[in-house]
């Protein structure tokens, strides 16, 4: 395709378009480096002058991010293997296996779809509170175990897996059991990769669950030890910047790396509706 | 015998999980709001009351209540239109045929998306600081004078707005994409022969091809300005004069700040009852469009 005039138009428009949308992100990682005070300035400054790491080694010396860190990774990893246990070999048998009143059983949670998670919130938390849940992990990770959306997901996957394949192998006398981690779970890695991507972002940007339930500050995840930190360092721009960049950049890199996985399943959920 | 059984075994501990961790919750909440469950309760479950309706009596005396209603209301009202509109408009944009590197550009502008909330929200607190921050320095350019955003009442909405326009516009846009590459290209060609031109062409052809698209992004983005919690918490308090308080955020305060959970099950469930309006509203909307 040649050079038009509309072509280099179009193209100029969409990159300042993207430099618009991504300067948030490259100021808050230049900030990040700049050193405390640098950036309240007239007219802002957009470079550090003299780049330094000194509001990292702030954040992990002085307020013990890393074991925020920690907290938010052990938990985004629970929470994928856990949903990822409880929603695949479900989501499979609503594409697959008969079993009665499963037609029903499953429009009934394409309804539920539409409840916000926010509805139960508060009996949620009293339940947890009688089994003596609030402020542990365990509780923190129990929403991810009722993945409605994951089911969904990994059964309109599985709708294209041949039942011929399936009916072969009970021939042959394989258990349902044998059939579903030795033939389905191999041909299901890329859906299973996307759903793992979406819980583990999702448990990661998670916020208001993890301040509900998590009382001591000790098992504070990124995002809520963020929010208890920005309230308390409202003028500490250039710190607040390094803790931004920790919290979020993990997530933007792991999308970047599996983007394929992550756009096709945002399509596939979008046609929920 | 072995092969009846399996199924369940398969699908019962999810639906037990949904069953136990979602279903219960949400019907034990409208439970809930009939009671006066509050930090007493909390301590010994004797001092449990069936009050009736007074929760929800008593939230319709409490002007917070209105605001906060009122509040979300604005948010829907403008936010809605604006995250379609501006998320059509940048999948137009990326979706045109001659643009080059077009996957660049889409992952750039679907990037603020993937972000953590939070952090982004800290972020753009700082983006709005009246003297130093980065968006009334742009603003200058064009000769607009500071805007004290966090700060003033009547700020403080369309500020949070345009973060949260940031941030979800690429999701939108994705979904746009995805529609208008069904669109036929032939249609357009044939269009333009007939002499219509760009505005011409997306009103007749583009639009009422991605209509039904535009209506669930449209029902998705309505629950998602409902649900505004994280960005008054971290950028506003629900401040300045409570101008920011979402329905969600007083919530949360009248449960977990004030431990009124009676209360906060009632604003729970009228949250939800709200939801389910505008959805089934916008459904039939739509279908009197199909019809006509």
């Amino acid at each position: 395709m040649r050079w038009s005039a509309e072509r280099w138009l179009l193209t100029a428009a969409a990159a300042i378009v993207a430099l618009v949308t991504l300067a948030p992100l490259l100021w808050m990682l230049s900030v990040s480096f700049m050193a405390p005070g640098e950036a309240a300035a007239f007219p802002p400054p957009l470079i550090p002058t003299d780049p330094t790491l000194a509001n990292y080694r702030e954040l992990f010396v002085t307020y013990g991010i890393g074991r925020y860190f920690g907290n938010s990774l052990a938990l985004a990893t629970l929470a994928t293997i856990l949903a990822l246990i409880f929603t695949v070999p479900a989501g499979y048998a609503f594409a697959k296996l008969k079993f009665k009143g499963r037609d029903r059983i499953f429009q009934a949670l394409v309804g539920a779809l539409v409840i916000p998670g926010q509805i139960g919130m508060l009996p949620l938390f009293l339940m947890l509170k009688g089994m003596g849940l609030v402020n542990s992990y365990a509780g923190a990770l129990v929403p991810w175990l009722a993945g409605i959306f994951g089911i969904f997901l990994v059964r309109q996957y599985c709708l294209s897996i041949p039942d011929e394949m399936l009916e072969a192998a009970r021939v042959d006398g394989a258990s349902e059991g044998r059939i579903f981690t030795s033939i389905v779970l191999p041909m299901l890695t890329p859906i299973l990769v996307t759903l793992a991507l979406f819980v583990f972002l999702g448990s990661w940007n998670d916020f208001m669950w993890p301040l509900i339930i998590l009382a001591d500050q000790d098992l504070y995840t990124l995002p809520v030890a963020l929010a208890a930190l920005s309230r308390e360092h409202v003028q500490d721009n250039e710190l607040m910047m390094a803790g931004s960049v920790v919290t979020t950049l993990p997530v933007l890199i792991l999308f970047l790396a599996l983007q394929r996985f992550y756009m096709s399943g945002l399509l596939a959920g979008s046609v929920k509706g | 015998m072995r092969r009846s059984r399996a199924p369940w075994l398969f699908v019962s501990p999810a639906l037990l999980a949904i069953g136990l961790f979602f279903a219960v919750p949400a019907i034990a909440s409208l439970f809930l709001s009939f009671t006066d469950f509050d930090i007493y309760a909390l301590a010994d479950l004797a001092n449990l009351r069936f009050v009736g309706l007074q929760n929800y009596g008593r939230l319709i005396e409490n002007p917070l209540f209105w605001r906060a209603m009122g509040n979300t209301l604005w948010f829907v009202v403008i936010g809605v239109p604006l995250t379609v509109g501006l998320s059509l408009a940048a999948a137009l944009l990326v979706n045109a045929r001659t643009l080059k590197w077009r996957p660049v550009w889409r992952v750039a502008l679907f990037a603020p998306y993937v972000t953590t909330l939070v952090a982004t929200a800290v972020v753009w607190r700082y983006l709005l600081h009246t003297r130093y921050g980065l968006v009334n320095y742009a603003l200058g350019w064009f000769g607009i004078e500071p805007i004290d955003w966090l700060g003033s009442p009547t700020a403080s909405l369309p500020a949070i707005l345009i973060f949260v326009a940031w941030k979800t516009f690429g999701y939108n846009m994705i979904i746009f994409m995805a529609a208008l590459q069904t669109v036929p290209h032939e249609l357009h060609e044939a269009a333009r022969i007939d002499g219509a031109g760009p505005w011409a062409r997306f009103r007749h052809v583009t639009l009422p091809a991605i209509a039904p698209v535009v209506l669930l992004v449209s029902i998705l983005s309505v629950a998602g300005f409902f649900q505004l919690f994280a960005e008054p918490y971290v950028m506003t308090q629900g401040g300045p004069a409570q101008s920011t308080v979402t329905v969600l955020y007083f919530m949360y305060e009248e449960g977990f700040k004030w431990w009124n959970l009676g209360s906060g099950a009632a604003v729970a469930f009228i949250l939800f009852v709200m939801i389910f309006a505008v959805t089934m509203a916008q459904l039939a909307v739509a279908r009197r469009a199909e019809r006509a």
